[in-house]
């Protein structure tokens, strides 16, 4: 394949991994804490559904981004009431998480909109615009390297940007920060930082706000970004597979930017090839669909290597005797 | 003797210098879980610079008491006094504010930090870590060298044995500044030799002005390291004595409330022949770390093989092994028949058909189930037994019959079958076990930690339950971290260390200084070679 | 705390709870929620016509609601009951569209068969997984709920699609493989149309409660799939193996799962739809913790989604507002409180047992 093929689907791996990393990312935060989330699809699904809402009344992407964070939020501390705070099963309070944002989006949505559980179409100022990076159309013709500054790395929305910058942010707070530091201890041994005089509750809601906030951003992205407003359902199982990504990565921030990279290569193949003739084999469309999920269980059998999760993940904290 | 009341508001020491205050005092402390009592209107003065020994039976109440002073739990009642103030101590925080450190007997370490990095949690200066992580490599060497307190600031915890662990947690109470530092059965894992140079560093301090509380239930520590010593029972201090003007008979009369036996008796054993043959045996853990390095050994119809050493060098392993929890290499021969170790037929179910039982170390992790009723329990392992099973379905009836007996028999308290097993005490709980496992008549009883968290009363009669079985000529395999419960129970002594057996003793021939040597991976008198047979065993090492 | 109180008192206040946040909920969207409630009940049991939706849709929820409850006792969270449902339901087909049946008495048991062995099948994968390699058995079941819905898709669309025909599903099954409904009830006075939907897969799923409580509670299985959920240590410790243990509950699991498809596939629809399983999977959660785990507390907690479920249909057509994703809304709710927040009320109420109890002293 000569680059010309190549760079668009390069782009549009990027952009699919956007929603994944953001993802990725915010459930390496709340798992580091030692909170497990398979919440991230619901977080994810209710502020798609707040922001496309919210910039669809408004005109304004920024108030629906805002407006998407807060919902994650909130569901956020719904979690972290669950599993913090009266130390419920964390992975049933993440089941409830996404039956709750999938009833209530589609439920709100037709009490607002009356279409269907969709929000309008977004246009014009109510949707994240592509940003042109300086000199992109200048650089254009240079041979190789003009194309993909021009095609691949300019002209993403600002989120795609923010959650590459993410990357590196959480790598330096986790590794080279104080607050970094407790949080990989806290989910390792909730007893040696209460012992060390600090808050494991507080440690732990920060960690599932964290959360919340980059799958507010995620949710966003996917609605007023990726795509131009809500539909139900609109996650199909994004948070699940940001989860695969986080285990895949070890629950390290420059692995998860691979990992999830892979899946947003893998979904634009799906997306771009409807079906393969592979060897004069034609695979049925429905196979290239069911493709990411596949790998994601290939990933999880762990043919890829073995990851140790936190230690204390999963588990509420109870001070022992 | 000064202060000793055995009824009613204990008194306390009085002060020995008139002019300064106690480091601590508490007054009139009670904590309740749920029903359970755990301190009774507690009373206590340490004066700066002493050594003060608090001990008690297990449940006594004597970690609950240091919770409270650490801010891991608060009083329903009482008083704390530091330095003649009144301080009020909400949580760790606090404690740590007002100069008290605390070293739990379950260390509170991240295994996969540094030293480092393990010493400054929770006490940074600041927002980032390098300028942290400096400064404390620097305090780190100071208080290294002041104290003997020597450990490696960038090795993983992970990686380093349970004695420099344990230096790590007081070299981080020291760097929080504590002056008052709180020891929760610190030699529990240490070898003897580990646990003088743990009262060396504690000696230390003390001359550096600095108090020192330490929590055990072993007599030997308090007469050896304690200035002044606390007895705890049921939830109550009992008495404040002055070391010096006590014993550790009276010490002993004092926790139990009664007079105790400190020895089994037993009569001499009349060895028959070999039951359990075992040779070469090899284990690997998943981290790819050797945990048996070839262990052979054999034990006889009618005696009691213990299996002395510090927890973590290879004990485990080997009761895991012989019981089918872990596969292994090498060979054993029960009654002369090889059994397999590692393919379909090694597994719990196979080993009791084999004539070996097990008595778990750890009863709540493995033993029992602690949600299951008292009759579910006595299935555990058994759930095959045709007594137990009528077609395909199980026989309640039976069971619950059966656990009837076995709660009577063994005097399990209270005997009502349907109960939790976790609402029983340690002591019913391993008599539970127990019963289970000794009235199956096995050729061979494997038992592990038989009396951990076990009160005394219930430990004789444990003793007495194992001492019978190996006068009804049945092999025994006993291993225990605590010293006088080997030399009191076995007849033939195995010392483990790293993972081999360094030595083997008649009991009746050893004394606990020679054991210590082997527990500590030194040959006793310099008797080198196998004494029953440990081929392809590698020069000696020392302690890690 | 008194026994009841545990098994009884708590999960009633959870109840109360959701269905609280839930009337919360209609209230914003501008509704009535006591109207609502008064319409949701009176379609659900208000008639034979509701109570024949109402008892059909709760027979998709025992079979569910089991198959969660099989696997909670092994301490496994199979949330993959959508997917298993959906294969099971592919089983159910294949099975009747393969012979002309001349009677359901012979259908029947096949059916059975097909269900559960292609429900257990599918389940079969992600508890090997779980066994053998340690994969996280949550994100596994789920991600096979996506793949055998495309799965389902590629054979309808361009397999098993009867030829000639426009919509993605089979052809009929044969009048052989036919099960009697309920409407056979009407000799005997009972209300019902010959075409409610309630069919004799209702007793099977009575019938499926009676042997999951025998073999959860009575058999040696049972015994060892509650140790082993309770602790995996000291199940190993009894010779008890994970791997067995872990295959054999989440079989069962599976296999519970498919048989639902006796009751939506060959006793309602009578043919293999897309879709026709309708997130009774995922219900079967929300059932199982309801229910404590327990098959009268499973029986109970699918009849009351039954009421919810034909409460809804009657809901959204009166009050077009509230949509039927309520169902899922209270759904979700009922998981969260009787799930996730159980401590939220079982501490309050612990405590105020202790303190009567301490009281009385």
């Amino acid at each position: 394949m000569d680059v010309a093929a190549i760079l668009p689907l390069l782009d549009s791996t990027l952009r699919l991994a956007t929603p994944l990393l953001l993802a990725c990312l915010a459930g390496l935060f709340s798992e580091r804490s030692g909170i497990f989330d398979i919440g991230l699809e619901g977080k994810m699904l209710i502020s798609a559904f707040f922001s496309a809402a919210t910039a669809a009344i408004t005109g304004s992407v920024w108030l629906g981004l805002m407006a998407g964070v807060a919902g994650a939020l909130a569901f956020s501390l719904i979690h972290g009431l669950a599993s913090i705070t009266f130390r419920g099963n964390q992975l049933i309070s993440g089941v409830a998480i996404n039956f709750l944002a999938s009833g209530l989006t589609v439920l709100i949505a037709q009490d607002w909109f009356s279409s269907g559980g969709r929000t309008p179409a977004l246009a014009g100022p109510a949707r994240f615009s592509a940003i042109d990076l300086p000199f992109a159309d200048a650089l254009r013709d240079v041979p190789v390297l003009g194309p993909i500054y021009h095609d691949l790395v300019s002209g993403h929305t600002i989120l795609v940007y923010v959650a590459l910058l993410a990357v590196p942010v959480t790598w330096y707070v986790l590794f080279r920060t104080r607050y970094g530091l407790r949080l990989r201890a806290v989910g390792e041994n909730p007893a040696a930082v209460d012992t060390a005089g600090i808050s494991v509750t507080g440690l732990r809601y920060s960690a599932v706000l964290i959360c919340g906030l980059l799958t507010g951003l995620a949710g966003a992205y996917l609605a007023t970004g990726l795509n131009a407003g809500f539909g139900r359902e609109m996650t199909a199982g994004r948070g699940y597979i940001a989860l695969a990504a986080l285990i895949f990565a070890k629950w390290r921030p420059w692995y998860a930017l691979m990992a999830t990279l892979l899946f947003g290569l893998l979904e634009a193949v799906a997306i771009r090839y409807q079906t393969v003739d592979l060897l004069g084999v034609t695979i049925p469309g429905p196979f290239m669909q069911a493709l990411p999920y596949i790998l994601t269980v290939v990933i999880l059998a762990g043919f890829v290597g073995r990851a140790i999760p936190p230690r204390a993940g999963g588990a509420p904290y109870v001070k022992e005797r | 003797m000064t202060g000793t009341s055995r009824t009613g508001r204990p008194e306390v020491a009085p002060s020995p210098e008139a002019g300064a205050p106690p480091a601590i005092e508490l007054r009139g402390i009670s904590k309740a879980f749920g029903k359970v009592q755990a301190n009774k209107n507690i009373s206590i003065r340490v004066m700066p610079g002493t050594i003060h020994g608090i001990i008690g039976e297990n449940g006594a109440g004597k970690s609950t008491l240091m919770s409270i002073l650490y801010g891991f739990y608060r009083a329903d009642a009482g008083e704390i006094w530091i330095d003649g103030t009144r301080t009020d101590i909400p949580d760790s925080q606090a404690a740590i504010r007002a100069g008290i450190g605390m070293v739990f007997q379950h260390f509170k370490l991240v295994e996969n930090f540094t030293v480092l990095e393990n010493v400054v949690l929770g006490a940074e200066d600041g927002m980032l870590l390098r300028p942290s992580l400096a400064k404390a490599r620097r305090i780190l060497k100071q208080l290294s060298e002041e104290y003997e307190l020597n450990v490696d600031p960038d090795a993983k915890i992970e990686d380093i044995g349970v004695g420099a662990q344990q230096r790590v947690e007081i070299l981080k109470a020291l760097y929080r500044n504590a002056r008052i530092l709180i020891l929760d059965e610190p030699t529990g894992v240490l070898t003897p030799s580990e646990a003088d140079h743990l009262f060396r560093i504690l000696d230390g301090l003390r001359r550096e002005g600095k108090t020192i509380i330490l929590i055990t239930h072993k007599l030997r520590e308090i007469m050896e390291a304690t200035d002044t010593v606390s007895v705890m029972r049921r939830g109550e201090m009992t008495a404040t004595v002055k070391t010096s003007e006590t014993s550790p008979e009276q010490l002993a009369e004092l926790m139990v409330g009664r007079k105790v036996l400190l020895r089994v008796e037993k009569s001499p054993a009349r060895p028959g022949p070999v039951v359990l043959e075992v040779r070469d045996l090899r284990v690997t853990d998943e981290k790819g770390v050797e945990r048996l390095k070839g262990v052979s050994l054999d034990v006889r119809a009618g005696e009691i093989l213990g299996i002395a050493g510090v927890a973590g060098n290879g004990q485990s392993e080997l009761l895991d092994v012989l019981g089918g929890i872990m596969p292994a290499t090498g060979t054993v021969r029960m009654n002369g028949e090889e059994i397999d170790l590692t393919g379909r037929r090694s597994d719990g179910q196979t080993r009791r058909a084999q004539g070996i039982c097990h008595v778990p170390e750890d009863r709540q992790r493995r033993g029992l189930i602690m949600q299951f009723t008292a009759w579910e329990n006595v299935a555990f392992g058994y759930q095959r037994d045709p007594g137990y099973n009528r077609g395909p379905l199980m026989d309640n009836d039976a069971l619950r019959r059966d656990t009837e007996g076995k709660m009577q028999r063994f005097d399990v308290r209270p005997a009502n079958c349907w109960l939790e097993a976790r609402s029983f005490s340690g002591g019913n709980q391993q008599k539970i076990v127990l019963a289970r496992e000794i009235e199956r008549n096995p050729d061979l009883l494997l038992v592990g930690q038989p009396t951990r968290g076990v009160d005394i009363g219930a430990i004789e009669f444990i003793h007495q339950q194992i001492v019978n079985l190996r006068d009804a000529g049945k092999a025994i395999l006993l291993v225990s971290v605590e010293l006088d419960e080997i030399l009191g129970l076995s007849d033939r002594v195995a010392v483990m260390f790293d993972g081999r057996i360094m030595g083997e003793r008649d009991a009746s021939a050893t004394d606990e200084r020679e054991l210590g040597l082997l527990m500590a991976g030194m040959s006793g008198e310099g008797s080198p070679g196998p004494v029953d047979g440990a081929p392809g065993r590698g020069p000696l090492e020392q302690p890690a | 705390m008194p026994r009841w109180a545990d098994v009884a008192l708590v999960p009633l206040i959870n109840l109360v709870l959701a269905f609280l946040v839930s009337g919360l909920v209609v209230l914003y969207i501008g509704e009535n929620p006591i109207e609502a409630l008064v319409i949701m009940i009176r379609g659900a049991v208000g008639s034979a016509y509701g109570w024949g939706y109402t008892l059909f849709y709760a027979t998709n929820f025992i079979f569910t609601g089991l198959a969660v409850a099989v696997a909670f006792h092994a301490r496994l969270f199979n949330i993959g009951g959508e997917g298993q449902a959906a294969i099971g339901g592919l089983g159910v087909a294949l099975v009747c569209l393969a012979v002309p049946w001349p009677h359901w008495l012979l259908a029947l048991p096949a059916a059975i068969v097909g269900g559960a062995v292609f429900g257990a099948a599918w389940a079969a994968i992600p508890a090997y997984l779980q066994a053998r390699r340690g994969s996280h058995i949550v994100i596994t079941t789920i991600m096979f709920n996506f793949i055998a819905s495309a799965l389902l898709v590629y054979l309808l669309v361009d397999v098993l699609k009867a030829p000639g025909q426009m919509s993605p599903e089979t052809a009929r099954f044969p009048e052989g493989a036919t099960l009697p409904n309920a409407g056979v009830l009407a000799a005997i006075g009972l209300p019902f149309r010959p075409s409610t939907p309630l069919n004799l897969a209702f007793l099977l799923a009575i019938l499926c409660c009676w042997l999951v409580w025998l073999l959860i509670w009575r058999t040696r299985l049972g015994y060892q799939i509650r140790a082993f959920g309770h602790s995996e240590p000291a199940a190993v410790y009894a010779g008890i193996s994970p791997f067995r243990i872990t295959m054999l509950a989440m079989l069962i699991s599976g296999a519970l799962a498919g048989l639902m498809a006796i009751n939506s596939v060959m006793g309602e629809a009578e043919r293999l739809v897309l879709d026709s399983v309708q997130g009774a999977g995922f219900i079967g959660i929300a059932v199982a913790l309801m229910g404590r785990s327990h098959p009268l507390g499973v029986f109970l907690a699918a009849i009351l989604f039954g009421i919810l479920y034909q409460g809804g249909a009657e809901l959204e057509f009166e009050m077009p507002a509230v949509s039927r994703e309520m169902i899922v809304v209270i759904q979700a709710l009922v998981i969260l409180f009787t799930g996730a927040l159980d401590n939220m009320v079982r501490l309050p109420v612990e405590r105020f047992y202790l303190h009567r109890r301490t009281g009385h002293l």
